[in-house]
């Protein structure tokens, strides 16, 4: 049976995920009761993921303006800023949390095929990936599957693809058992004046899908199906996408070759929503509609239904609309590539999509009414303050026992998987291809990334603590701001903007509401503060792990994607001690101050406690001196103080080189907190003892707050005397934690 | 003299060869599209380069389906006349299937995809591209493979060893050659090889990533210098 024959009502919309409310309305656009076909379009385009309409009120309310961003916030498929010598860099991040906890090597991969894909529908080439990784307990056998199957998916995409995967972060957190997060970013380089728009302007042009064929993968109103009306067909229907790297490598060149024939007006990729999003979105744009014979849309499999063709998430396709009478020159490079490229139909000027099958006109719907900023909902959700967060304003820090060795709590903390080395990961991902990376041989708080054919280099780097942002929303999202640009500032970098990904709860549930509210309020209050506007990214809801007779939401963790530039490359600044006898200073204020930190969760087991302290001008003062201290010369080496505090902050300058240091510690603060501390906006730097003058004459001119610490070592480790042991253990200890970790059975 | 770097499906160092012979190097270098037949363009002085990728997805095999492509035939030709071809990577992986370099590239050792520096010793100083490098100097130079593991039966072994085939081995940063400084199992810790004629030489460690003072490390580049003053030698 033909499901477009079906009675269509509210509760089928209910099933489909619609409420009752959204079905009157589209009712309402089409003057009728739509078929199954319209109304599966409307269930995906006015989806969370695609209409965005738990969340777009609050999006706006984020700084969007920028004199460098070369297109607004959400106008395209990403974020567009020029970074001088005639070039733009376009970047993104977004999310594939859900397929990844139930696929994570198809998950992963699908994840990065997604997001490079935003880049290059653009005309810019990816030159660099980022992703950020949220993982549970790392002892159970579950996890370690988990995390085995996201990084070989990502490395196995973004290798075969060659796109060095130069940066990121993983964190391990129990709120993450259930749901891990999976978000990647990809930064692209186009010419400017060579980008492509997403947009189906000029009626009569040609509309093409090009790529892979269309199959049954991903499609979401396939449960539905399964359950009331095809029992037999709907058995083998894969709800979690399949990537080809291969394919979209080809895709990649060939669109890239395409561009330059000048005969596309626009073009976008297929991600959520395949052909459905792809069509209104880009007519929307235009104001224009399109008439598209689905019967000319290449698929794997036969007797596609109408709607599973409009509503397949098959990966590695795009959609480009082309110039009428030039379409033989993009059939040449589409067959250069052995690629398909099937003209399916053209745009027109009703405004409407118009989709046939089989002769027969089987969907009909405005394009605006489908689209975000066109008819898709918009709501504003209540909200309530966490009661959690009056258990975290009671802590005390004074019941918090200091520790009797401090040797032997050092070492214990560093054997926790989020303070070591992370090489067991990124080994298995290919960093260099392309031969841009400045941070394979040399060690930054963010990755470089240098432009060919210029001096410059871009910096990358994805930030996002989310105990802070779970202890405070509002601070905690201005921290993951500022460390983003912290770590831009520490490698050299000017921060130029931001691309965010928004990994939440149930926005229905008013605490989750909460977070995501004043999340949003601290990342505009500190996007504004340090001039870097948010250019677009992506909102993930309904995180949570499922108990018997609970829900938990994972900790809100608003991610922060930041690139900055480095006009001159040569002027990029490194993390590691040099020498020995370089004398070792911190910028900033010490505080006694443990809230949120890993020495908490880890030593003492508590795990509510205060955000850091923080403060967003004195945060803005020290990035601002830090960067003239970079640009004077002066400072032999940079790097900020964060997870683990000062002393894990030093231990990362000292292993590169295997050097040590001896320092003192500040009798004012509790010795714990002066050492694991996470207190914010404080930066170790050092200096050659004969500009030592020079450090501190412009540190007292300019009012910065600093701590003279020691100094750097031949590979011993002292803090107030008391041997702490050689950087050699430190080292291999640091190396091998996560590997002995993953390679072993569960406990 | 000039460079061919040849483009297969799947390819992704094409550009970094490119960048390193033309901008760094200086040299003349065209890119070669898989479908061509013909190399009438080269010399048999020149170089074609089979770059590092996953040509043809690694589908199969690695190497596999590449070997197939039509310009294999006429870089086979041309390595029969005489002519110099270096594989890297993926290239290396495609000049065995295709028989031009004795011997296998396996799965590595631990199963996964490895990207990182490693150290290099140059067995042999009579080849195009180790010509420069003094016997006890070890370079760093960057892999990035999962199928890097070199294997060939004994008397393939015994045949390279005797006619001083073996151009590369990993070695620790001291230069030990040991098994604790194999990334990925090779046997003996080959890491490159050339063919008896010393005019076809594959490696897996990828010498161009490691050419520029802007990524760090130029250990990279007394490969190319070798090559080029292999050429100049040839051509005099």
């Amino acid at each position: 049976m033909q499901i477009n024959q079906l009675e269509v009502s509210a509760e089928t919309a209910g099933k489909l995920g619609l409420t009752e409310e959204e079905f009157d309305s589209i009712v309402k656009v089409l003057g009728r009761t739509p078929n199954f076909t319209e109304l599966s379009i409307y269930s995906v385009m006015w989806s969370e993921h695609c209409s965005y309409k738990n969340s777009i009120h609050w999006l706006k309310t984020l700084p969007r303006e920028g004199k460098r961003l070369l297109v607004g916030a959400g106008e395209e498929n990403a974020g567009l800023v020029d970074i001088g010598d005639g070039l733009g860099c376009a970047f993104k991040i977004e999310s594939h949390n859900h397929p990844s906890a139930i696929e994570p090597y198809q998950g992963a991969a699908t994840g990065v095929g997604g997001i490079h894909r935003d880049i290059f529908t653009m005309g810019a080439r990816p030159i660099a990936a980022l992703n950020s990784l949220r993982f549970g307990n790392p002892n159970s056998d579950h996890m370690k599957h988990l995390v085995k199957g996201v990084v070989k998916g990502i490395g196995d995409y973004g290798n075969c693809f060659g796109v060095p995967t130069v940066g990121g972060e993983v964190y391990f957190h129990p709120c993450y058992n259930q749901n891990i997060l999976v978000n990647a970013m990809s930064i692209g380089i186009v010419k400017a004046g060579e980008t492509v728009s997403a947009i189906a302007s000029g009626p009569g042009n040609p509309v093409f899908i090009v790529g892979s064929a269309t199959g049954k993968d991903g499609i979401h109103g396939a449960t539905f199906a399964s359950a009331d009306l095809t029992e037999d067909s709907a058995q083998d229907l894969p709800s979690v996408q399949v990537g080809d790297p291969f394919q979209e490598k080809l895709l990649l060149e060939a669109t890239l070759e395409a561009i330059q024939t000048g005969a596309i007006v626009g073009m976008q990729d297929m991600g959520a929503a395949g052909i459905s999003c792809s069509t209104s979105e880009m007519s929307a744009k235009a104001g224009t509609g399109m008439r598209i014979d689905l019967d000319k849309v290449p698929t794997r499999q036969s007797d596609m239904q109408a709607f599973e063709i409009l509503l397949s998430e098959s990966q590695e396709r795009m959609l480009i609309v082309g110039i009428r009478g030039q379409e033989q020159a993009l059939l040449e490079v589409f067959q250069k590539w052995d690629l398909v490229c099937e003209e399916i139909g053209e745009v027109t000027d009703t405004g409407r999509l118009e989709f046939f099958q089989s002769g027969e006109k089987v969907a009909d719907v405005p394009s605006h009414s489908l689209v975000l900023g066109g008819g898709a909902p918009v709501y504003q959700r209540e909200y309530r303050k966490p009661e959690y967060l009056k258990k975290i304003a009671r802590f005390s820090l004074n019941a918090v026992k200091k520790p009797e060795s401090y040797p032997e709590v050092t070492r214990r903390l560093a054997a926790s998987p989020n303070l070591s080395s992370k090489r067991w990961i990124y080994e298995q991902y290919d960093s260099m291809v392309r031969t841009n990376t400045m941070t394979t041989n040399t060690f930054s708080d963010a990755a470089l990334v240098r432009v060919k054919g210029t001096q410059k280099a871009i910096a990358a780097t994805t930030d996002c603590n989310s105990n802070y942002v779970y202890a405070d929303p509002y601070v905690g999202t201005m921290i993951a701001v500022a460390e983003a640009a912290r770590n831009l500032v520490c490698s050299g970098a000017e921060p130029v903007a931001i691309t965010n990904c928004l990994n939440f709860g149930n926005p229905y549930n008013p605490e989750v509401y909460y977070q995501f509210v004043h999340a949003i309020k601290g990342m505009g209050d500190a996007c504004n503060k340090f001039g870097t506007p948010v250019t677009g990214g992506n909102v993930s809801f309904y995180n949570q792990s499922v108990f018997k007779d609970k829900t938990e939401p994972v900790n809100p963790t608003p991610t922060i994607g930041m690139i900055g530039i480095i006009d001159d490359h040569q002027k990029a600044m490194t993390l590691d001690f040099k020498a020995a006898g370089h004398q070792i200073y911190m910028i900033g204020t010490p505080h006694n101050d443990l809230g949120s930190s890993e020495y908490l969760r880890v030593i003492h087991d508590i795990h509510l406690s205060p955000v850091p302290k923080f403060d967003l001008d004195e945060e803005y003062h020290i990035q601002f001196n830090l960067k003239r201290l970079i640009k004077k010369g002066i400072i032999q080496s940079a790097h900020d103080v964060s997870e683990g505090g000062l002393f894990f902050c030093l231990l990362e300058s000292a292993m590169p080189r295997q050097m040590g240091f001896h320092i003192e510690t500040d009798g004012n603060f509790r010795k714990d907190a002066y050492l694991f501390g996470e207190s914010q906006s404080r930066i170790v730097l050092t200096v050659k003892e004969e500009q030592e003058d020079e450090l501190l004459n412009y540190l007292n001119t300019h009012n910065v707050p600093f701590s003279r610490l020691g100094e750097v070592s031949e590979g011993q480790i002292s803090v107030d005397s008391e041997d702490f042991g050689d950087i050699g253990e430190w080292k291999s200890g640091y190396d091998s934690h996560l590997n002995s970790m993953m390679e072993s059975a569960e406990a | 003299m000039k460079f061919g770097v040849v483009v297969f499906p799947g390819s992704n160092c094409d550009d970094d060869m490119v960048h390193v012979l033309g901008e760094v190097m200086g040299q003349e270098v065209k890119k070669i599209w898989h479908k061509e037949t013909s190399l009438d363009d080269f010399e048999t002085t020149d170089c074609i380069v089979l770059p590092g990728g996953f040509s043809y997805g690694d589908y199969l095999r690695a190497g596999a389906i590449a070997r197939f492509s039509p310009i294999m035939q006429a870089v086979i030709e041309f390595a029969n006349r005489g002519g110099l071809v270096w594989g890297i990577c993926n290239g290396f992986q495609i000049l065995c299937e295709a028989g031009l370099l004795p011997g296998v590239l396996l799965r590595n050792a631990n199963q996964q995809f490895i990207c990182k520096n490693v150290h290099l010793k140059a067995m042999s100083s009579h080849s195009p591209v180790t010509k420069l490098i003094p016997g006890n100097q070890v370079l760093k130079i960057p892999i990035a493979h999962a199928e890097g593991r070199y294997f060939a039966s004994d008397e393939v072994l015994e045949s390279l060893q005797a006619n001083d085939q073996i151009l590369f081995k990993y070695c620790t940063p001291e230069g030990e050659i040991n098994a604790a400084a194999n990334p990925n199992g090779a046997l003996h810790n080959i890491a490159g090889i050339c063919n008896a004629g010393r005019n076809v030489v594959g490696m897996m460690p990828h010498p161009e990533r490691a050419s520029e003072s802007v990524l760090g490390n130029t250990d990279g580049r007394i490969l190319f210098e070798s090559l080029l003053n292999a050429q100049v030698m040839a051509g005099a």
